[in-house]
């Protein structure tokens, strides 16, 4: 367990507009290949955590970052730096599922062929595998070259998540993946994270505590933009240490 | 008075204003359709004119209209819809951007005969390109730019955000996203706003006065720094310089240049509509 | 995974980028091109002529009087008789379009209100040329058609598509839950409309009124056509019916046959001069509303 972290916050803050803050001094450190989950009531601060590890808040006007935040040891907001591939380093799922407005193959290879990727083989090998991985591979299998849009709810966030794959990324980020859909659904993309976590560093934002509780390995509570508590999935959701994640797992308050 | 009368009075009052709005409007067109329909000819269309313009067609004046609108075309569309994407994908709201804004909102307030007047002095004057063809749609592009810009940061800015998300955090780049999302997916709402930006430019008269327009040149034009006639400022000759004009080609030549703006006008919104109903978001 | 260099692609991104940056500035520098040019070619006019005659009433370039007055309140009537017409009923005709009209009669007033501002100004010129002034002179019994009031009346039917428009979105915008809010607390809708809906609009509908008004101020064909051309004082109250001479018809049928460089050139550009800055004025005045709005609209939503 004990290996390097794949990523290591140094006292992060954030904040939107350059007043109040989303983040305040977060220091965490994420493991490869297990589930980390980062959960909490709403607005505490965890998508804005999720978005800070692959730059995406880059996007933000007036957003500002303090402290450090290290993926192998790299700072990855050093000048310089290529965030293009950062992003394809660390991919990203999110809370609605949002297919490009094409066919399903061309969601798939929209990714690698940014990259620069041409090879036909090697697109149509990976296809397969993300698909596979993502456990949509039998459904959709005969109909890559349909709208993706025509897919239903469910599948289209399976297949957001192999269109992450195709990357093949060592990180991969989930902001509240299953949080539009049905049970059977959110169960498929769970088991999907059981097996993902053997390959990549899983981090998600679950979109509720039985979620956490399910598919935690680590948890990290967080609340009004700060970490509260930090443990292993087990030990946490049956003995945390602090009363207010107490009082949020046993459904107290949030 | 009751308050649902007056309720009813006032409906009744806003109705009738918007039909005093929209009658005139198919007054115009019916007049002209009625008037305008027993000139037309095939060599009212193909012919050159004859008889100091009083007999024959108006070929020169729609082949002059065709030739400013796509030269207008040539230097508005790609500056325009360049503007747009800077607009909407790029910048971020500082006060460049905000002059930026201002410019266009008050280049679209200009008068058109100002705009005569500045294609004459920088473009036919200045740089020497006489009146020409180049220097007409020179000056009718700059004209037309706000209209092209608005439209099409408009339909830059309906594409779903969430589309530019996800391609940037699978790896692309700004300009790829913009690139091979945003712009396929805006481009029915530019073509839309590029034709109603055309469609002014193509009826436009003030502007044409000084810098290409010939009042009589009863041939085609050679090149792109030659003279042209051209359809509205031909209606304006005929219908107040040339004494005795058959009222029929008057109509006739109005006909044809409202045939002409209208059915870009049309196409505009053909492909608006079909666009709503075919796309996925 | 395979990665081919994108070296190269990356260069001609970076150029592309900064290309789409650079054109944003030509915006600005087109405007202040127009600026340039016009003072450059219009300026002499202030040297040449000394301000006071530029001030007389007389318009008489063959002789060399170049008093602008007559030209100045030429525009001023013509675009205050086409403001009293298409200000209100530009106004009335968006609330009617944005808050009484169903669903399918918005979808045919819209594109129809579109065709009018597609009409080429030429085209109209010639209808109230042949159409409205005979009518102009056998009602009001005026010796000529071709009056103030016939371009007043092409002048609104003009600008009455912006304004329309403009305002219609502007009433478009207000949120559906201030009408909802009017309605609970027991209003009509019509009581609704006037009391809540049209002033939470109001910043929207005066840029609507401006830019109306700019567009009116700077027509030229149409009014050039319709309004007789003389260039007279229209200080007597029968001025609407009479002939009037705008600034925009002026520089359209003169420049044509100046010399350059000529003082009469010179003037015409002046008068060029002073249009541009009578719109830039009017469209600030639009510009500022506009923006004003957005940043409310900002603050609420931050």
């Amino acid at each position: 367990m004990k290996e390097a972290p794949k990523f290591r916050l140094e006292d992060v803050s954030y904040t939107y507009d350059g007043r109040s803050y989303a983040l305040r001094d977060v220091s965490l450190s994420i493991y490869p290949r297990q589930v980390t989950a980062i959960f909490g009531p709403a607005a505490g601060g965890k998508s804005t955590l999720l978005r800070l590890l692959n730059r995406l808040n880059d996007l933000v006007e007036g957003g500002r970052m303090e402290g450090r935040v290290l993926l192998d040891g790299e700072d990855i907001y050093r000048p310089g730096l290529d965030v293009t591939a950062l992003r394809r380093r660390v991919g990203m799922v999110f809370a609605t599922p949002v297919p490009l407005p094409m066919t399903i193959r061309h969601n798939l290879t929209y990714g690698p062929q940014l990259a620069g990727v041409r090879d036909r083989r090697w697109l149509e090998q990976k296809i397969r595998e993300s698909l596979e991985a993502a456990a949509l591979w039998d459904e959709v299998k005969d109909r890559l070259d349909d709208p993706a849009s025509e897919l239903s709810g469910g599948q289209q966030q399976r297949l957001c998540l192999a269109r992450t794959l195709m990357l093949e990324p060592e990180v991969i980020l989930l902001d509240a993946p299953t949080s539009g859909l049905d049970p059977i659904s959110t169960a498929k993309v769970e088991d999907s994270l059981q097996q993902l976590k053997r390959d990549y560093t899983v981090v998600i934002v679950p979109h509720n505590v039985q979620q956490a509780a399910r598919v935690a390995d680590y948890a990290v509570f967080m609340l009004q933009g700060e970490l509260i508590e930090e443990g292993l999935g087990e030990e946490l959701f049956t003995r945390p240490r602090d009363q207010r994640t107490e009082d949020y797992i046993t459904g107290r308050f949030g | 008075m009751s308050r649902h009368l007056k309720q009813r009075l006032g409906y009744t009052l806003l109705a009738l204003a918007a039909m005093a709005v929209v009658l005139p409007i198919l007054l115009v067109v019916g007049i002209i359709v009625a008037e305008g329909a027993p000139a037309i000819s095939w060599e009212f269309l193909t012919a050159m004119p004859r008889e100091g313009m009083r007999a024959g067609g108006i070929l020169p004046a729609i082949v002059g209209t065709v030739l400013l609108t796509l030269g207008t075309a040539v230097f508005a569309v790609p500056l325009g819809v360049a503007v747009a994407i800077y607009l909407a994908e790029y910048a971020r709201d500082t006060t460049l951007t905000r002059l930026i804004r201002l410019a266009i909102i008050n280049l679209a307030g200009v008068p058109s005969v100002v705009y005569g007047l500045f294609g004459l002095g920088l473009f036919v004057l200045f740089l020497r390109l006489g009146t020409s063809i180049l220097a007409g749609s020179l000056t009718l592009a700059i004209m037309t730019l706000p209209v092209i810009i608005s439209t099409a940061e408009e339909a830059l800015r309906a594409v779903p955000q969430s589309f530019r998300v996800v391609s940037i955090s699978l790896g692309g780049t700004r300009w790829q996203t913009v690139r091979r999302i945003v712009l396929p997916q805006a481009l029915p709402g530019i073509l839309t706003g590029v034709i109603l930006g055309l469609e002014r430019a193509a009826g436009e008269t003030a502007p044409i006065l000084f810098t290409v327009a010939a009042f009589f040149l009863p041939r085609l034009p050679r090149s792109i720094f030659d003279q042209t006639m051209a359809l509205p400022y031909h209606l304006f000759v005929i219908s107040t310089q040339v004494p005795g004009m058959p009222v029929r080609i008057q109509y006739g030549t109005a006909l044809v240049l409202l045939i002409f703006v209208l059915s870009m006008n049309g196409l505009a919104t053909v492909i608006r509509s079909r666009f709503r109903a075919r796309r996925q978001w | 995974m395979r990665e081919r260099g994108r070296g190269k692609e990356r260069a001609v991104e970076s150029f592309t980028e900064r290309l789409i940056r650079a054109t944003g500035i030509l915006v600005i520098l087109f405007l202040v091109l127009i600026f340039l040019f016009l003072i450059q070619e219009g300026g002499a006019a202030f040297l040449e002529i000394p301000p006071g005659e530029l001030l007389q009433t007389r318009w008489y370039p063959n002789e060399a009087r170049f008093g602008i007055l007559p030209l100045v309140l030429g525009s001023l009537l013509v675009t205050a008789g086409a403001a009293m017409v298409s200000l209100p009923l530009g106004l009335l005709t968006a609330v009617f379009v944005a808050e009484v009209a169903p669903r399918w009669m918005r979808e045919v007033l819209k594109p129809f209100i579109e065709v009018l501002a597609g009409i080429p100004s030429v085209v109209l010129g010639f209808l109230g040329m042949v159409a409205i002034s005979p009518l102009v002179r056998e009602f009001l019994d005026a010796p000529t058609g071709l009056t103030a009031l016939t371009g007043s009346v092409m002048l609104a039917y003009m600008a009455l598509p912006t304004i329309v428009s403009v305002a219609e979105d502007a009433l478009d915008a207000v949120p559906r839950s201030y009408r909802d809010a009017a309605l609970a607390l027991g209003a009509t809708r019509w009581q609704t409309i006037w009391r809540v809906t049209v002033p939470a609009a109001r910043s929207g509908i005066l840029t609507a009124m401006m830019l109306g008004i700019g567009r009116a101020i700077g027509e030229t064909m149409a009014v050039m056509m319709v309004t007789g051309n003389a260039a007279r004082m229209p200080l007597t109250a029968d001025s609407f019916l009479r002939p009037v001479r705008t600034m925009t018809a002026t520089i359209a049928a003169e420049m044509g046959e100046v010399a350059r460089g000529s003082t009469h050139y010179h003037v015409l550009f002046a008068i060029g001069l002073v249009l541009f800055l009578v719109t830039f004025l009017i469209n600030l005045i639009a510009a500022w509303s506009i923006f004003r709005q957005r940043r409310r609209h900002g603050r609420l939503l931050s």
